[in-house]
């Protein structure tokens, strides 16, 4: 057929990437069985778990980059998201649903990062779908025993007097880095601000842009 | 408050990392209570229990040759692990 490649080498000069046709695992044959009689009991339906895969896809880290700008322009805002992000999340409009969420501060002296040693455990109403290398297992048991070094990796090289805090989310909570604000930027809008955001600032392998 | 993780290794679906196990913390803070999810994840008629954050220092963790000793990680730890030390 002219479509099969074989073994066979891209004009470029670039092995051809396999079809990710492999057989289904136990696990993917178990979700299709129960998805099947869920469907078929009329508990739910193709579109409504269609709908919930959309949102859950749709959701982006603009949405903690709006967390983030406002938290450093409205220094009463930011109080409240530090007593309890949740409900600071939920009054900006954001359905964060029955999460519970703390936000940890950037400081001087203090930088946090966030992980899941255990799973993949991550703020998604906020962040949208966690990066493939959070859920990996090099990061997940490397953060823990040597962070500067795993930074250092991401392009973060911190100071010694910097204290690194792990946060490890082993059971109910979801975390957020709230970030230092960019110097120079005391004259932005909060819209500005927002795009200084980056996903990674906010799960603390990375810093702000500059202004 | 200081604590020590119980060094037991029950199977099953265990939010504990064996990693943290024997280790010594000090309580960040008090997170409430939320139902056990060694008894949910089962289906089972989950009981309530404390969920605290406690703070360990990587010295303690990982030893005198660890990475930065002052470096710290935490975790969220059930009551049903800890001790007082």
């Amino acid at each position: 057929m002219p479509h099969d490649h074989n073994n066979e080498m891209s004009p470029s000069g670039h092995p051809y990437r396999k079809d990710q046709d492999h057989p289904l695992t136990y696990w993917q044959n178990l979700e299709i069985a129960v998805r099947e009689i869920l469907v078929e009991k009329k508990i739910t339906t193709e579109i409504e778990i269609q709908e919930t895969i959309n949102e859950m896809d749709n959701r982006t880290p603009s949405n903690g980059a709006t967390v983030i700008a406002k938290a450093w322009t409205d220094p009463s805002y930011k109080q409240r998201l530090l007593t309890n992000a949740s409900d600071a999340s939920r009054e900006l409009g954001f359905d964060i649903g029955p999460l519970k969420l703390i936000a940890l501060e950037n400081t001087k002296s203090i930088h946090n990062v966030i992980v899941c040693t255990l799973c993949s455990c991550y703020p998604r109403n906020l962040l949208g779908l966690p990066p493939d290398w959070y859920k990996q297992r090099s990061y997940r048991s490397r953060i823990v025993k040597t962070p500067r070094t795993v930074l250092k990796e991401f392009g973060l090289d911190l100071p010694k007097d910097l204290s690194v805090r792990v946060h490890d989310s082993t059971a109910d909570m979801r975390y957020i880095v709230l970030p230092m604000r960019p110097h120079g930027t005391e004259n932005f809008s909060t819209q500005a601000l927002e795009k200084l955001v980056t996903r990674d600032s906010m799960i603390g392998v990375g810093l702000p842009k500059s202004a | 408050m200081k604590v020590k993780v119980k060094k037991m290794f029950p199977p099953g679906h265990v939010r504990t990392p064996s990693y943290l196990r024997g280790k010594i913390g000090e309580v960040e803070r008090d997170l409430g209570y939320f139902k056990n999810p060694e008894e949910l994840a089962y289906g089972l008629n989950a009981h309530k229990q404390k969920l605290y954050r406690v703070r360990f220092e990587m010295n303690e963790i990982w030893g005198e040759t660890c990475e930065n000793p002052s470096d710290t990680v935490d975790a969220e730890i059930y009551e049903h692990w800890l001790e007082k030390v």
